[in-house]
């Protein structure tokens, strides 16, 4: 990793993980204090940010355009929200041991399926195996058959559309429509204690820094290059020896284990996980994080991530109407005038100044800056 | 029509590529057709034909792009290539130069060759665990110094000319230190001079390893040609050296009674 | 309190008495009746209601109009020379400062002037007594359904007589059955009359009923057939019938209800087909996914909408036509919006699918957004045009709804237009140029710009006549493109990129697919079902149904 590069992350991961949880546990008086609110609010853009660093390694690297990492988000949250449904034990309103909502569709015996996720370490694995096994299985059919570009998308957003119709029926046994909420505590930590709240959310402050260690090492590495030269020409890759398949496979697989753990994290801080998270539209949200932020550039994901939830949660509440308008015109406007994100278009910019101001004081060098550049021509 | 070849004469052993009866369809069109073709090793040869006589097929069934209906293709002693995938075929030591140079516009000329550079494991895994190799460095600029792009080596490919690419291309395949490299019109679209030189390479290129070129340019095929293969219609019309090829009644015949101004290239 | 069978049965006699022919001619007040109008009048419940029944029995279709007024609690006692007398109020009106009435007689309601309403006393007409009342005034109903004009309300008696199955109403449908000459409401009858006959007749007659019941494939029969065959005290001739009967309406249901998956299938494949084509062949042509062509179908439907009330304010005398003005409008609506949407941003995007696939969804939200802010978010209602309401009958127990055998043949005719236009017109053939090789058509003088502008908003306004078609079967909402959108581009895929013939198979084969499957695991996993088998099919058949195969298939 550049010099420079290490130097900013290391100051963001400090500023993350340790400086916005002591202002928590400021006074509330005090000018530097951030309220539980707020750092639970961030908390929540955490994790969309770690869903958002497998959605760039997928699509600004090896140009897979996933529509439907909504699932693998979802199937993250309800793995770890069975579990906490099941924390909740009997302390629920009808004082079954069974979750409320079973108790409402006549279910009388826990569905076999629910009873490993009463282990905690289950859980643990389950929130990233089980999306990346499913992840496997689809990706193993679509890329071998060579599904790509368009395609794939297309049947990403047909999945996006089938998971979100099955998670709604009540049959499942995974609370309907309703989903699951109303969870108690998390390994025994009472959720409604501030403390609480901060440790999950210094765990997914730090669960993000090395999810993005782990996406700057693959990116670093040969595999990493190859990613690229998929994107540029998949054909040649194939040629030169290497298996495109087995590539994007192994990426989405990554992306899909990041957004499982990604919704396990959300499900906690959030306190509710349904169906309406892993539909079609929360999955092409997903991607305008990326391509708000900047594709190809992992700070980018997590910037993206950041402040396009942040516009959404000032939006939607001051002016609900407008959301979807902003969004639309976001989608529009991020393919058509910053199509490199908003880092990219600051990186340009910053060149233009930079070669103004050397041009302007030491017309002896010149040395023409490297743009970004479009990712994808 | 050539007959297979008869017992007698060069054998397996000898050959880097042998094909058996090979047919392929597309939806009724047969662009393949009882296809006999084999290469000796260390052989550089051309193959002409008129349009439509199935030479770029022919390279994609040897590259494993296309499977045939039915055949047997054979590459080296005694290995199928039908089951294998492209990259696999690739990994065997088979290289392909594509028509239009196809390129990894987005990483540097470094890191095309880099990429393509032969190794025990193309895998996931194995390219996780490598970074900048150093004993790798020597292989690389040696490559970028025989296609001349040593001097744009950090610069994205995307930057390059369309010459250049062709030219970086035919350096990634000659990185991929291929047993039989198969290039398709590798002069379409250059300058004379470039031509002359991408010329000289492939020749360059053939004293230790097997060159198949497809090629329409007649004036580059007596270049570079020692043994031409005319392909009409799906299967071989004949085969010999050039001057022999050029004569033959039936060549004539094939491109006269197809367009004029391919006749005329012929002579 | 008579039973309600007794009502019943007097009734169908007397409906029996009536169809004879030997009607109306009872007296204007026969001494019994003369008494029932007298009880009327009393207190006494059980009186008033034999009373009823007794007036009722005349068969007289005046007495049973008096019924009615009775019912509706227009009948009023007076009292006139010592003698109580029953009249008829009409319409009521206020005279300086008392309320006065029209009043006409009883029975032949003769006017009998305007008098006020303190002269009168209402004759009250409880609920036991209405509920007396109501099975003459229904069976006056069938009587008159049975004689009238309209085939489907003949039919709808016979059926319901057939239900009753009362052997006094044979006579009745036995004449009916003679003077019908409508094909399905002869089958009607003689449905009746089996039922009938099953219910009440000799042991032979049953056995005969239960055979012509299973020739006629009488669904409805199916519950006394298999009482009959249980019956243990029917013959075995008349169990054999009735157990071969039934077999044989079985087969019979099970053949409609294909027939009619298909024929669902074929209808939601043609909205499928209308959306498909324009996607396919935009696609093919400039390598774009358009992702907003959903929200072009929600244009056409709400310019439908629109239509719709245009008319119902303006013309309402012409109502029935707003759908044919609305077809060319919400093509032309979509259309003009496709067109702005091309030249405006997606031309930019070209040869990037994957940006125009977002570029075009961030437009689709746009649209929705905009939909739910000027209609509302709720459904909005499209009634249909009378001419396409009800449906064809083609055969026994199966009715095709005219609204979808519309659709169906809009589709069609969409398709016939799309080959004469892509394959016998010059615009065609710069279509399928510029799709081939669009380099070498510009080359060649053809304007590729104009050729895309003009195909996508052709495609455009195919999803808006779709979205036209949806409005006679579907919710308008402004949501409704979402939902067909992933359904169409599994069509899109499934047939093969640009590929006619792929795409127009593939719609109806989802389309069957979808219906075929949704009875036996429910809509959601049904959709599920077809998800998994479109990616179990591209395993086989990566690039659709009819995939270029060849040197040109992929760069």
């Amino acid at each position: 990793m550049p010099k420079r590069e290490t130097v900013a992350l290391g100051i963001g991961a400090i500023v993350v993980a340790v400086v916005l949880p002591l202002c928590n546990m400021l006074p509330a008086g005090s000018p530097l204090a951030i309220s539980n609110f707020t750092l639970n609010l961030f908390g929540k853009f955490l994790t969309y940010a770690i869903l958002a660093l497998g959605l760039d390694l997928l699509w600004g690297y090896a140009g897979v355009l996933s529509l439907g990492h909504g699932v693998f988000f979802g199937l993250g949250a309800y793995a770890m929200g069975m579990h906490l449904m099941l924390e909740i034990g009997s302390k629920s309103v009808y004082q079954s041991s069974l979750p409320d909502f079973m108790v409402w569709n006549q279910v009388t015996v826990l569905p076999l399926f629910w009873r490993p996720f009463h282990s905690t370490a289950f859980t643990l694995a389950a929130i990233v195996l089980v999306p990346a096994l499913f992840g496997f299985a689809f990706g193993y059919l679509a890329f071998r058959s060579r599904i790509r570009g368009v395609y794939f998308s297309i049947i990403t957003q047909a999945l996006a559309l089938s998971a979100w119709l099955v998670f709604n029926r009540n049959e499942m046994n995974l609370g309907g429509t309703n989903g699951l909420a109303d969870f108690k505590t998390v390994f025994g930590f009472p959720l409604h204690q501030p403390s609480t709240q901060r440790g999950l959310y210094v765990v997914t402050a730090l669960t993000l820094i090395g999810a993005y260690l782990l996406c700057r090492w693959i990116t670093l590495t040969r595999a990493g290059k190859v990613l690229v030269a998929i994107r540029d020409s998949e054909t040649r890759v194939l040629f030169s020896g290497y298996s495109p398949a087995a590539y994007k496979l192994f990426v989405f697989v990554v992306s899909a284990a990041l957004a499982g753990a990604a919704g396990a994290l959300y499900a906690p801080q959030v306190g509710i996980i349904t169906p309406a998270k892993i539909g079609v539209l929360p999955s092409i949200e997903m991607i305008v994080w990326v391509a708000a932020g900047g594709r190809g550039t992992l700070y980018g994901a997590v910037l993206g991530a950041f402040g396009v939830n942040w516009i959404q949660s000032w939006l939607t509440t001051s002016y609900p109407d407008l959301w979807l308008l902003f969004l639309g015109g976001l989608f529009m406007s991020a393919v058509l005038f910053f199509p490199d994100g908003v880092v990219g278009a600051i990186g340009r910019l910053g060149g233009r100044v930079r070669r103004l101001v050397s041009r302007r004081s030491d017309r002896a060098v010149s040395t023409p800056s490297v743009s970004l550049g479009r990712p994808m021509p | 029509m050539t007959p297979p070849p008869p017992a007698d004469q060069p054998t397996r052993a000898a050959s880097i590529i042998y094909l058996e009866d090979v047919t392929v369809n597309y939806d009724g069109f047969k662009a393949l057709s009882r296809l006999n073709f084999f290469m000796d090793r260390r052989e550089l040869r051309v193959v002409i034909g008129p349009n439509g006589a199935g030479k770029t097929t022919l390279l994609d069934v040897v590259s494993g792009r296309v499977k045939p209906e039915s055949g047997r293709v054979i590459f080296g002693h005694n290995t199928d290539l039908l089951p294998l995938r492209e990259n696999e075929i690739a990994q065997l030591g088979v290289g392909r130069k594509f028509q239009t140079p196809s390129v990894f516009v987005n990483l540097t000329v470094w890191d095309n060759v880099e990429l393509s550079l032969r190794r025990a494991s193309k895998g996931v895994f194995a390219a996780l665990r490598q970074r900048d190799a150093r004993e790798e460095r020597d292989r690389i600029l040696r490559t970028l110094e025989t296609v001349k792009l040593a001097d744009r080596a950090d610069g994205k490919a995307g930057a390059l000319s369309h010459g250049e690419k062709q030219w970086l291309e035919i350096g990634m395949v000659i990185a991929q230190d291929p047993e039989l490299l198969l290039v398709d019109e590798p002069v379409a679209g250059m300058t004379d001079e470039e031509t002359e030189r991408t010329g000289a390479l492939l020749e360059s290129i053939a004293a230790d390893r097997s060159v198949l070129v497809i090629e329409h340019d007649m004036e580059f095929v007596r270049q570079i040609a020692r043994q031409v293969t005319v392909l009409h219609q799906g299967a071989v019309l004949c085969e010999g050296p050039v001057e022999q090829v050029q004569s033959d009644p039936r060549v004539l015949e094939v491109y006269l009674g197809r367009r004029r101004e391919e006749a005329d290239a012929v002579h | 309190m008579i039973s309600r069978l007794t009502v019943l049965l007097s009734l169908v006699a007397w409906l029996a008495a009536g169809a004879a022919g030997h009607a109306a001619a009872a007296p204007a007040a026969s001494p019994e009746v003369a008494a029932a109008l007298t009880d009327l009048t009393g207190d006494d419940a059980d009186k008033r209601e034999a009373a009823v029944t007794v007036i009722g029995q005349t068969r007289d279709p005046k007495w049973i109009q008096f019924l009615s007024a009775l019912r509706d609690g227009s009948v009023y006692a007076r009292t006139r020379a010592g003698q109580t007398e029953l009249v008829v109020g009409g319409s009521k009106a206020t005279k300086g400062d008392q309320d006065v009435i029209d009043i006409s007689a009883a029975y032949d309601r003769a006017s009998l002037g305007t008098v006020p309403l303190t002269d009168l006393k209402e004759v009250p007409a409880d609920r036991r007594l209405r509920l007396a009342i109501k099975p003459f005034l229904d069976a006056d109903e069938t009587q008159a359904q049975l004689a009238d004009p309209d085939a489907a309300v003949r039919r709808g008696a016979a059926v319901k007589l057939g239900n009753q199955a009362v052997a006094t109403a044979a006579p009745v449908v036995e004449d009916a059955l003679k003077k019908e000459s409508d094909r399905w409401v002869r089958h009607a009858l003689a449905e009746a009359l089996a039922l009938i006959h099953l219910a009440n007749g000799t042991p032979a007659q049953r056995a005969s009923a239960a055979r012509s019941l299973g020739d006629l494939h009488s669904e409805s029969a199916v519950p006394a057939l298999q009482r009959l065959v249980t019956d243990s005290t029917a013959s075995p001739a008349e169990r054999g019938a009735a157990m071969h009967a039934i077999r044989g309406i079985e087969r019979w249901g099970l053949l409609t209800r294909t027939v009619e998956t298909l024929f669902q299938g074929a209808s939601l494949g043609s909205i499928l087909l209308l959306m498909a084509l324009g996607l396919a062949v935009v696609f093919g042509l400039m390598g774009v996914i358009n992702m907003a062509h959903g929200e072009l179908m929600a244009l056409g439907a709400y310019a439908t909408f629109v239509v719709q009330n245009w008319f119902r304010a303006a013309w309402p005398a012409h109502f029935d036509s707003y759908f044919l003005v609305a077809l060319p409008v919400s093509f032309l609506v979509a259309a003009a919006v496709g067109l702005v949407l091309e030249r405006g941003v997606i031309r930019l995007l070209y040869g990037r699918p994957l940006e125009t696939l977002l570029l075009t969804w961030g437009a689709s939200l746009i649209i929705q957004q905009g939909l739910r802010l000027w209609f509302g978010a709720a459904n909005v209602d499209v009634s249909s045009p009378s001419w396409l309401s009800g449906g064809v009958p083609v055969m026994v127990g199966l009715t095709l709804p005219y609204n979808r055998v519309f659709i169906i043949g809009l589709a069609a005719v969409s398709v016939a237009a799309m080959y004469w236009l892509l394959f016998r017109t010059s615009a065609g053939l710069r279509i399928r140029a510029v799709t081939q090789n669009r380099a070498m058509s510009s080359c060649l003088g053809v304007r590729a710009g104009v050729v895309d502008a003009t195909t996508f908003a052709f495609g455009a306004g195919l999803a808006g006549l779709a979205g036209c078609a949806l409005t006679q079967i579907g919710n308008v909402g402004p949501s409704l493109g979402q939902n067909y959108i992933v359904d169409s581009f599994m069509v899109v895929v499934t047939g093969g990129v640009g590929k006619l013939a792929g795409t127009i198979l593939a719609s109806a084969g989802l389309g069957s697919l979808t219906k075929g499957i949704e009875p036996a695991l429910g809509a959601v996993f049904g959709k599920v079902a077809i998800l998994v088998g479109v990616i179990l099919f591209l395993q086989r058949r990566p690039a659709g149904l009819f995939a270029t195969r060849g040197r040109n298939a992929e760069a």
